[in-house]
């Protein structure tokens, strides 16, 4: 049964911990035992503020993480099976680009201004799929066709700053895709762009995906962008996932604070909302987490166990995690919405 | 790209012009003239130097003078020495400045091969013992005055190993071809590299600096995540950013290059221009510091205009604007 389960991840990433070495001997746990899966198709969206670990979290899997200061110190990460964590630099080479394709925040800034966009299209072809460059070449006007450039046997022969940034984030994803990967991680595709813009390139995103069969792990702290494109959310705080739930789930029934807080809102029992100005406060810098809950400093709903201990990711329903003391057995309030009496605590192993 | 060139071609001409002015200016603003040197006798009654001054045009309204100057030297004729009896002053510099050209290349030739490896190499190993044994060379290298250089490299590698010649650009009158060329080689080292210590050392830093910066730059994340291997991504994408401000400089550098090789050449007696030079300012041999002058501008002027064309060749972004 669970070997079955198993194989039917893309990704399965188990109790990830990515820790930075700091002067003086501190360590920052940017990402402190990470456990998500993703499927085959599906479209995980990984929710947080700056400095939750969302963005570390994408590049671990990557591996990617800039080493020394930082290190994957513990877990797992398998991709179709495969552990990446393990793998030697060469072999890891072969899955970047080729099985996991990535696009960045900053399009102006993420490709690189001296070459063509054709050249670096074609960089990855050659690189993985052993093509001559001038198939490499041909392949590239391709994809840029197929990614909305109408002129794209022009578009090849030019630089990244001839580009708009949207039209910079449309050549990022032919890159992406060039190689058909299983897996395209998207790192705040969408922030440094146009609202109009936006629309257009998680369209295309989406769209890739269903063309190129692969999943997409989307980071992002915008839930506009999740409520569009999103099938399973997980949102994360302090370097731990604090609640994970389908999308539709959690944008009508949000269970930890902070989720709350994120969008706008404060959950009420009869049912009536308010308008919540912001979330006080800012995320903890990773080497100075509170005994704890995490968010238990800027929390409306702080307790006082919340401060003893940091409660576990548990299920709320079959379909629904939540890190909080609200919605645990002991904590006792909150789970009654939802009435379920088979809660049990998940512990990654 | 080719407007680009003309366009920049063209500001050159302003400039060239308010070179000569600076150029004339200072030479007149400098007290005394040709004629009130020491190389004269001091028995010549004043009337007959004064007929002299009227004769060679000394006493004329300075644009008249200026004008008069400037159009021979449009005409390539910058008038006759004073100190080699009449020697035309087109004359002197051509048999010097072959010299000095050589062995400028030789210092650039030198700074390049020596800076831009160990400049990778440190940046890629940061804070190993090779970085700091670099490092060190670097302050060194830049502290150190290039007199006291020469002299350290004359005292070392000539007068104790004997490895090099310390005097002159060649030692025997009469080699051809293959010797000759290997002889000149021999006694452009000391020179050379005394010449070029400084910018080696400014250049591995800069090398250094530049390398590290775009390392963290996001279109470095992006070659990573296609997978692309350490070398591609450092020799390739690293690189070819991080020569940008490195060619940019070398047009520079070269201009100041000859001007440079003022001092070092004196120490070694190097026959360039840079010891005609210095004679030159000695005995007040205007027509010939005026030239001198004037070449050492230009050439930090076409080393501006060169490295504005090859900024242009190497970074796609600056064509267009």
């Amino acid at each position: 049964m669970r070997v079955l389960q198993r194989s039917e991840h893309l990704l399965e990433v188990k109790d990830l911990k990515t820790y930075f070495h700091m002067e003086g001997g501190r360590t920052a746990k940017a990402v402190d035992g990470v456990s998500f899966h993703i499927d085959r198709g599906e479209t995980l969206a990984l929710v947080g503020e700056s400095g939750s670990g969302k963005s570390i979290t994408s590049l671990s899997v990557m591996r990617l993480i800039p080493q020394p200061p930082g290190d994957i110190v513990d877990g797992s990460i398998k991709l179709d099976g495969k552990e990446l964590l393990t793998l030697s630099d060469r072999e890891m080479r072969k899955v970047r680009g080729n099985d996991i394709g990535m696009i960045f925040q900053e399009p102006m800034t993420s490709l690189n201004p001296v070459f063509t966009i054709g050249n670096q299209i074609a960089e990855t072809l050659i690189k993985h799929k052993k093509m001559t460059k001038k198939q490499a070449y041909a392949k590239a006007v391709e994809l840029l066709r197929v990614v909305g450039f109408a002129r794209a046997e022009e578009i090849i022969h030019e630089y990244p700053h001839q580009l708009s940034g949207g039209m910079r984030q449309r050549a990022m994803i032919a890159i992406a895709m060039s190689c058909d990967p299983k897996l395209l991680i998207a790192d705040e595709p969408t922030t440094a762009l146009d609202v109009t813009i936006q629309a257009q390139i998680l369209d295309l995103m989406v769209e890739m995906k269903e063309k190129f069969d692969s999943s997409i792990l989307l980071i992002t702290h915008d839930l506009g962008v999740v409520a569009e494109v999103a099938d399973r959310v997980m949102v994360m705080y302090g370097g731990q996932i604090v609640e994970e739930a389908k999308a539709e789930e959690l944008f009508t029934n949000p269970k930890h604070p902070y989720t709350t807080g994120l969008m706008g809102s404060i959950p009420n029992i009869d049912g009536e909302v308010e308008r919540l100005e912001s979330i006080p406060g800012t995320v903890p810098p990773a080497h100075r987490f509170p005994e704890g809950c995490r968010f238990a400093p800027r929390c409306k709903h702080v307790m006082e166990q919340c401060t003893q201990s940091n409660p576990e990711l548990s299920e709320v329903n079959r379909k629904h995690k939540v890190r909080c003391y609200l919605y645990e057995p002991a904590g006792g309030e909150g789970g009654h919405q939802n009435g379920t009496d088979e809660r049990k605590t998940v512990r990654s192993t | 790209m080719h407007r680009y060139i003309i366009r920049r071609t063209l500001q050159f001409i302003p400039m060239l012009f308010l070179v000569t002015v600076v150029v004339f200016a200072l030479a007149k603003a400098a007290p005394g003239d040709v004629l009130s040197g020491e190389m004269l006798d001091p028995n010549i009654p004043h009337e007959v130097l004064e007929e002299r001054r009227e004769a060679l045009g000394l006493n004329d309204p300075l644009p008249v003078q200026y004008w008069s100057w400037l159009t021979s030297v449009a005409q390539g004729d910058f008038g006759n020495s004073m100190q080699y009896t009449g020697r035309s002053v087109m004359d002197l510099i051509q048999s010097r400045i072959m010299n000095t050209f050589y062995l400028s290349l030789f210092a650039l030739g030198v700074t390049l091969a020596i800076a831009i490896p160990i400049g990778i190499y440190s940046a890629t190993r940061k804070y190993s013992l090779f970085d700091y044994g670099a490092t060190t060379f670097a302050f060194l290298g830049l502290a150190t005055p290039n007199f006291f250089a020469a002299l350290l490299a004359i005292w070392l590698l000539s007068f104790q190993f004997g490895w090099f010649p310390a005097q002159g650009s060649t030692s025997a009158i009469g080699l051809t071809g293959f010797e000759l060329f290997i002889d000149k080689l021999r006694h452009l080292v000391l020179p050379g590299f005394t010449l070029g210590l400084a910018s080696t050392a400014m250049y591995m830093r800069y090398m250094r600096t530049e390398i590290l910066e775009i390392k963290g730059s996001d279109f470095i994340r992006t070659a990573q995540a296609k997978g692309l291997s350490n070398n591609s991504v450092l020799y390739k994408h690293t690189l070819r950013n991080a020569l940008i401000p490195i060619i940019t400089l070398l047009g520079v550098e070269f201009g100041l290059l000859l001007s440079g090789a003022v001092i070092t050449e004196n120490v070694f007696n190097y026959p360039g221009l840079g010891t005609l030079f210095l004679n030159s300012i000695q005995n007040r041999d205007y027509p010939v510091i005026m030239a001198i002058n004037l070449i050492l501008a230009v050439s930090i002027l076409v080393g501006n205009l060169l490295a504005d064309i090859f900024y242009a060749v190497v970074d796609p972004r600056i064509r267009y604007d």
